[in-house]
C-alpha cells in the first residue's frame, strides 16, 4: 500500500514536470517524429496538432492512471489516419519516442539524484508501457476492423448470385477463391436458391485460374448442398486442371453435372425448366 | 413427440414439429411404413423445415425411410431442407444420396405428381 | 479465462436434443452466426451421440472461450466408456464399430476449428472441439 502511495506521489511530480515543460518537450517529440520520417503521410502542422492532443492525454492518463480516454482518442486519431496510409510501426514508433523523449528529460531533471530517478523511472516505466500498449492495441483494432469491412465489401462484390430467369441462378466465379470466400459463396447461394425458389444453378468457373484441394472440395460440397435443397447446379468453365483436381480428391465427374461453357449450361438449364414447366401445365 | 402424418390422395405428409430424439424418430420410420401400406401411399413427403440440426442419425433414418418406402412401391422426397442444415450436413459428409429432395411441399408435391405421371 | 459453462449428462437420445439446443443458445449468445450456431450445434450432436452409442452416459460441457483479440466456443465430450482402441482409424472417414454411418469424428472436426481428441481403452474418451468467431 505505501508503495503505491509513493508511486503515485512521484507519478504526481512526474505530471507536473511534463505539465511546465509542454511546449519545449512537444516541439522535441516532433522534430524526432520528422528526423526518423515517421507519419510522412502527414503534413508538418497535422502532425504537431495530433502530437499535441497525444501529449495531452499521454500525460493525463499518467495522472490519472486511467486509460480509457486514451484509448478512446487512439481509436479516434486510428480511424482519421488509417485511410491515409499510416502504418503499424509508424504509431508504436511515435509512442515509443515520446516515451523516450520523456525519459531524457527526466535524466536531465534528477541526474544529481540518482536515487530518486530511479524511483522516478520505476513508477514511469510501467505507466508508459501501458500507455504505448494502450496506443498500438488500439490502432491495431481498428485497422482489424476496417480490413475486415473492406474484405466484406469486395467479397460482396465479387460473388454475384444472378437471376436470369425464373427459377434459374447464375453464379459465375471470378478471381482467387480462398476457404473463407468459398464457404460465403456457397453460404450466399443456398440462401438465393432459397429466396428465389430456384430449380437450377449454374456455377460458372471459367474465371478460376487455379483451384486447390480445400476450395475443390468445397465446390463439390456446394453442388451436394444445393440438391438437399432441391436444386440442381450445372458447373461450367471447367479447365482441364481444376478437372484434375477434382478427379484427384476422388470426385466422379460423371455424377457432377458438366457442361463446357456458360452458354451451353444455360442451354441445358432452360432444357431442365422447360420439362418441368410442361409437367405442371398439365391438369392432375 | 408425434409426427402427425397427413393424407392428401395417394401421398402421406409427415411434418417434423421441433427438434425429434431418436426414439421420435424411429416411431416415424414405422409409422410411415405401416401407413404407406395401410392407403397404398404411392408417394411421401417428408418436410423437415423446422429441424435447426440435421445430424447423421437423422439423416440416416430419413436414407432409411426412402429406402425401404421404395421397396414398397412408393417414392419419398425430403422437403425443407434449411439452407444452414444443407451446408452443416455437407460438412459432415451427409448428403442423402439417392433419396429426392425438393424446396418445400409444394415442389415435392409437383415433384411427386410429375413421377405418378411417368410410373403411369 | 471463460465466463460460462454449462454442463449436460448425456445418458439417453433426449438428452442429445438438450446438449445441441443449450450449445445452440450459448453460441448465438456469445455472436455466432446462426449459421455457425448451427454447425455448433451439429457437431454436439454428433459427440453426444457417440456417447450415448458407445459409452452409454457421459457429459457435455460448454464454454466460452476468450482470446486476446477473439471470442469463441469450447465443447467438450467426456465419458469413462471403453474408450476407442484406435483413435487414427476412428478420425478417418467411413470407419465405424456401431453400426452408425461412422462419419461422426471426422465430420465434427470438419464442422468446428480445433479439434483434440484423448481415449485410454477402458478409462474413457475427451474430445476437445474449439470454434472461434470469424
Amino acid at each position: 500500500m505505501a508503495k503505491r502511495d509513493e508511486s503515485s506521489e512521484l507519478l504526481r511530480e512526474l505530471v507536473a514536470h511534463l505539465r511546465q515543460n509542454r511546449t519545449q518537450l512537444r516541439e522535441e517529440w516532433v522534430g524526432r517524429i520528422s528526423e526518423t520520417r515517421l507519419l510522412t503521410a502527414m503534413t508538418k502542422e497535422e502532425i504537431f496538432a495530433e502530437a499535441t492532443s497525444v501529449y495531452d492525454s499521454y500525460v493525463e492518463a499518467l495522472e490519472t492512471e486511467t486509460f480509457e480516454a486514451l484509448q478512446a482518442y487512439a481509436r479516434n486519431l486510428s480511424e482519421r489516419i488509417i485511410p491515409r496510409g499510416v502504418e503499424t510501426h509508424e504509431v508504436v514508433g511515435i509512442v515509443l519516442l515520446l516515451r523516450d523523449v520523456l525519459a531524457r528529460s527526466l535524466f536531465a531533471k534528477y541526474q544529481t539524484d540518482f536515487k530518486k530517478l530511479n524511483r522516478i523511472l520505476d513508477a514511469y516505466e510501467p505507466a508508459a508501457n501501458r500507455i504505448a500498449n494502450t496506443v498500438a492495441v488500439g490502432f491495431v483494432q481498428e485497422r482489424e476492423r476496417v480490413i475486415r469491412q473492406q474484405q466484406e465489401a469486395i467479397r460482396e462484390l465479387s460473388t454475384p448470385v444472378l437471376q436470369v430467369r425464373e427459377r434459374l441462378l447464375i453464379l459465375p466465379i471470378i478471381g482467387v477463391i480462398d476457404p473463407q470466400r468459398a464457404r460465403q459463396l456457397t453460404e450466399q447461394l443456398l440462401r438465393g436458391i432459397r429466396t428465389n425458389r430456384a430449380k437450377v444453378v449454374v456455377i460458372d468457373i471459367t474465371g478460376v485460374a487455379a483451384m486447390d484441394v480445400t476450395v475443390a472440395n468445397h465446390l463439390v460440397q456446394t453442388v451436394e448442398a444445393s440438391r438437399l435443397l432441391g436444386a440442381t447446379v450445372i458447373v461450367t468453365g471447367l479447365s482441364p486442371e481444376i478437372a484434375q483436381t477434382l478427379v484427384t480428391i476422388g470426385v466422379d465427374l460423371g455424377k457432377m453435372n458438366t457442361v463446357g461453357d456458360l452458354q451451353g449450361g444455360i442451354e441445358q438449364a432452360e432444357r431442365l425448366l422447360g420439362y418441368k414447366v410442361m409437367a405442371l401445365a398439365e391438369p392432375n | 413427440m408425434e409426427v402427425p402424418i397427413l393424407k392428401q390422395g395417394a401421398v402421406l405428409i409427415a411434418t417434423f414439429q421441433a427438434a425429434l430424439s431418436d426414439a421420435d424418430l424411429n416411431h416415424l420410420r414405422s409409422a410411415l411404413v405401416q401407413q404407406v401400406v395401410r392407403f397404398r401411399s404411392r408417394g411421401v413427403i417428408v418436410d423437415v423445415t423446422a429441424m435447426d440440426v440435421m445430424d447423421s442419425f437423422a439423416s440416416r433414418t430419413l436414407r432409411e425411410i426412402a429406402h425401404i418406402i421404395r421397396l414398397r412401391g412408393a417414392e419419398t422426397v425430403i422437403v425443407g431442407i434449411q439452407p444452414e442444415v444443407a451446408f452443416a450436413m455437407v460438412q459432415l459428409g451427409l448428403t442423402l444420396e439417392g433419396v429426392a429432395t425438393a424446396l418445400d411441399l409444394e415442389e415435392g408435391l409437383a415433384y411427386l405428381n410429375q413421377k405418378f405421371k411417368t410410373m403411369k | 479465462m471463460s465466463r460460462v459453462e454449462i454442463r449436460v449428462t448425456i445418458s439417453s437420445d433426449q438428452d442429445i436434443v438438450v446438449a445441441r439446443q443449450k450449445g445452440r443458445s450459448l453460441a448465438l449468445e456469445l455472436g455466432f452466426s446462426s449459421g455457425d450456431a448451427t454447425l455448433i450445434a451439429t457437431a454436439i450432436s454428433e459427440l453426444a451421440r457417440n456417447i450415448v452409442s458407445y459409452a452409454g452416459s457421459g457429459q457435455i460441457a460448454l464454454k466460452d472461450l476468450q482470446g486476446s483479440t477473439r471470442v469463441g466456443i469450447t465443447v467438450t465430450a467426456s465419458d469413462t466408456g471403453p474408450g476407442i482402441p484406435n483413435v487414427s482409424q476412428a478420425l478417418r472417414d467411413g470407419f465405424s464399430t456401431s453400426g452408425s454411418l461412422g462419419l461422426g469424428l471426422p465430420g465434427v472436426r470438419r464442422l468446428m476449428d480445433e479439434f483434440e481428441i484423448d481415449s485410454k481403452p477402458g478409462q474413457g474418451t475427451r474430445v476437445v472441439v474449439k470454434k472461434w468467431r470469424p
